[in-house]
């Protein structure tokens, strides 16, 4: 027994400095919150999370849902999580195409076409994010005419100082048929390319199924569209006074800040990219060349394969800091979750700890909650066994 | 030995073979191979180099040729007082050049602010050239005693220098002290969280577990305003940091959860033998750490440090959020100047703003990559 209380027993000193910290901490808590009690008397803030259901008044000038200022500051809270997970994924699908491009290109034989997107990925890299965001926000989209001067593209499309105005499609009757006729054509297209890959399997021919498979896909809804007598009309935006009615105008906050997410988080991707198929031997490329593969069917069945491998994990990442780095809204403007509620509503209530609180861990649940998909997602694709 | 599951279908005829590929020949052959090989290359070089061609025209156009260098106020920049087309409006940037550099510190007083740095460069630069001796003492003398005289030189109330408040500095002074004493805090933070991370105690390692990926998990901005506003509240009444500070708390937190992964992969690759070693020489575990495991662990990552450094340099931007004004935030507040107001304005702050960013992080990015194939070459040998 005393040989175990000795100091000179690794474990009876393991024990004390894990108490010593414990101790350390839970007394800096404590601390801390005294503190904020007293703090938050002397100056008379409100604590708890009864703010929710006050009123906000205060208009947002995008909303996925219905919004106005008679609303709570729960519902705010709603407005500002759909606008950030709006931006964020779409941000996600824009970047994940245009950094594979760019990653691709980098890798070209065309001497010209790689330097380039190794140059594109230099510039845009080594510059701040929020420098960006507010170069596209006040430079480019700042500087556009206004609204009856709009740029116009195609006759349909305007770009003003008030944002880009594009035709809102509206659903007529039988605009459920082309919906059901695009289902059935996906189901049809899987099933094919899953009979396609048995019958691989089986005789070892490659059947040429892309374009049957566009042609279910596409083809199918277009013959409905056609047969349902083009049930499917667009409005377009028209101009009346000093303002356009009609079509759907994407706000400039928006549009500044996903083109700016977007390529800003493209360059990074380009970099996962071009690592991960620079990972894959070299000898797995000659041995598809030796066999006759063309480049782009090589890419493809052997190389993209074995790279996903490699690039899925730091893809992760760049997925959880494109969403982190959407609460940058917040400088321009555009309102997300942080730009409406740590922003705003904070400044509204003085409720700092409690609003900050539910921000962060608004932003810690989606980050674990990404992760934690691709984790499963990555485990599908790893060589098994 | 795994069963290898028989194929249902086997090749029994040999493939037609494809036509030989074009023999390349010498350099010449070469590089015509790979920009006009085929119509679709051949498509692409010539689209890339018209693109490339109208970049760099309106880029020298727009900030060489067809630039204003000379001027008092805005009317020197409008295409009307010109006569002709504008460029980059450079007189802008040339008055407004002290608030981008030293926001509104004194006039008199912002020599203290050019020895700081100019003391920073006599010791940065040794230490960044591998070649040079006396690493130790140098790293000693640039992360302990420079700090703490930039310290007292910039803030002064000391030695006869006057007190300047750190609400009025600014600019690129700003970005440098909060990257750089970011960069400073989040070392020996990062270093004791990933020893923590390996720690064979398990409540140390849960709580550093928590710890990094806390603070990884949530945005920058937040942290920043969890320092500003929600800070305060748990100090006592009697703390009044000062908002600079504040953030700075804020960055290192943030940055040192950074630190401790950057950190964590250097540990993670020296070999197991280099622990045993150290215990069986009856080294106890602070002093295995620091004689042993650190030393050759922090060199590895070098390059990992350099380009968190990248990230938090570019990452500061962020402070003009929460109305500290950074060269950026000094940018913007200068938009809205009205004598300065044309149509280049903006494009030419932009450009002189990208100009400084750019060369930093891409410079730094260099420095890293270098570092990178240094330590890779020692390694094989």
């Amino acid at each position: 027994m005393s040989k175990f209380v000795s100091y000179s027993n690794p474990r009876t000193r393991a024990l004390l400095y894990q108490i010593v910290v414990l101790t350390l901490l839970l007394g800096l808590g404590y601390e801390f919150i005294v503190n904020a009690r007293s703090n938050l008397q002397a100056q008379n803030i409100a604590s708890g999370f009864g703010f929710l259901d006050n009123t906000a008044g205060f208009c947002v000038n995008q909303s996925l849902i219905a919004y106005d200022e008679a609303d709570t500051y729960a519902r705010v809270f709603l407005v500002g999580l759909l606008n950030t997970l709006l931006v964020a994924g779409l941000g996600i699908v824009l970047a994940t195409i245009l950094g594979f491009i760019i990653g691709i290109a980098r890798l070209s034989p065309n001497w010209l076409l790689a330097r380039f997107a190794g140059g594109y990925v230099e510039l845009v890299r080594n510059l701040p994010l929020l420098f960006q965001i507010l170069f596209w926000y006040l430079a480019v989209l700042g500087t556009l005419p206004g609204p009856r001067q709009s740029i116009s593209l195609t006759g349909a499309i305007f770009l003003n100082n008030r944002g880009i105005i594009v035709p809102a499609p509206v659903a007529g009757a039988g605009a459920g048929a082309v919906a059901a006729a695009f289902g059935a054509g996906v189901v049809a297209a899987i099933a094919l390319a899953s009979w396609g890959r048995r019958r691989q399997e089986r005789t070892g021919q490659r059947l040429p199924l892309f374009w049957p498979s566009l042609g279910l896909v596409a083809g199918l809804p277009l013959a409905a569209f056609v047969a349902a007598g083009f049930p499917m009309g667009f409005e377009r935006p028209e101009l009346r006074g000093f303002n356009f009615v009609g079509g759907i105008r994407l706000i400039p906050e928006f549009v500044a800040l996903l083109v700016a997410l977007t390529t800003y988080t493209a360059a990074f991707i380009a970099e996962v990219v071009r690592a991960g198929v620079l990972a894959v031997p070299r000898g797995q490329t000659e041995a598809a060349l030796a066999l006759g593969l063309r480049r782009g069917l090589m890419l493809r069945l052997i190389v993209l394969p074995q790279a996903l491998r490699v690039i899925v994990p730091p893809l992760t990442n760049q997925y959880l800091n494109l969403t982190k780095n959407s609460s940058l809204a917040v400088a321009i403007g555009y309102p997300d979750l942080f730009a409406v509620f740590a922003g705003t509503t904070l400044s509204q209530t003085g409720q700092a700890i409690e609003i900050i609180a539910m921000t962060m861990a608004v932003y810690l649940a989606i980050s674990l909650l990404t992760s934690a998909f691709m984790n499963w997602y990555n485990a599908r694709i790893q060589v098994a066994g | 030995m795994a069963v290898i599951a028989q194929p249902s279908y086997v090749r029994r005829a040999l493939v037609e073979p494809e036509l030989p590929p074009i023999a390349a020949g010498a350099a010449f052959g070469r590089t015509r191979e790979r920009l006009f090989g085929g119509v679709f290359n051949t498509v692409l070089t010539l689209a890339g180099s018209v693109v490339i061609a109208a970049v760099i025209w309106w880029t020298a156009k727009f900030l060489l040729i067809d630039a204003v260098w000379s001027g008092s106020s805005r009317v020197d920049c409008l295409a009307e007082t010109v006569g002709r087309e504008v460029g980059a409006c450079w007189p802008f940037i040339a008055a407004k050049f002290g608030q981008f550099m030293y926001g509104f510190y004194p006039t008199s007083e912002r020599w203290r602010v050019d020895l700081t740095y100019a003391l920073g460069v006599i010791l940065l630069v040794p230490l960044l050239i591998p070649r040079l001796p006396c690493k130790a003492q140098n790293a000693i003398l640039f992360f302990g005693a420079f700090p703490v005289l930039a310290f007292f030189l910039l803030v002064g109330g000391v030695f006869g220098l006057p007190h300047v408040e750190t609400r009025l500095w600014g600019g690129l002074l700003v970005t440098l002290v909060i990257s750089f004493t970011g960069i400073i805090l989040s070392l020996p933070l990062g270093i004791l969280l990933a020893l923590g991370r390996r720690s064979e105690l398990p409540i140390v390692r849960t709580l550093s577990i928590v710890f990094i990926e806390f603070w990884r998990g949530v945005p920058l901005i937040t942290v920043l305003f969890f320092a500003t506003y929600m800070l305060p509240f748990f100090l006592p009444d009697s703390w009044r940091i000062d908002a600079l500070a504040r953030v700075l708390v804020g960055v290192a937190l943030f940055a040192g959860a950074y630190m401790a992964e950057v950190v964590r992969g250097g540990l993670q690759a020296i070999p197991r033998g280099q622990f045993e070693a150290a215990m069986a020489l009856g080294l106890g575990y602070w002093r295995m750490m620091m004689l042993v495991v650190l030393p050759q662990a922090l060199r590895l990552v070098i390059p990992g440090i350099v380009n968190s450094f990248i990230a938090l340099f570019k990452d500061t931007t962020l402070v003009l959020i929460v109305a500290i004004f950074d060269l950026l935030g000094q940018m913007r507040a200068a938009f809205a100047d009205p004598t300065w107001a044309t149509p280049v304005t903006l494009f030419t702050g932009f450009a002189f703003a990208g100009m400084i960013y750019f060369l930093v992080s891409f410079g730094m990015s260099r420095y890293a990559l270098f570092m990178e194939r240094r330590l890779s070459s020692e390694a094989v040998r």
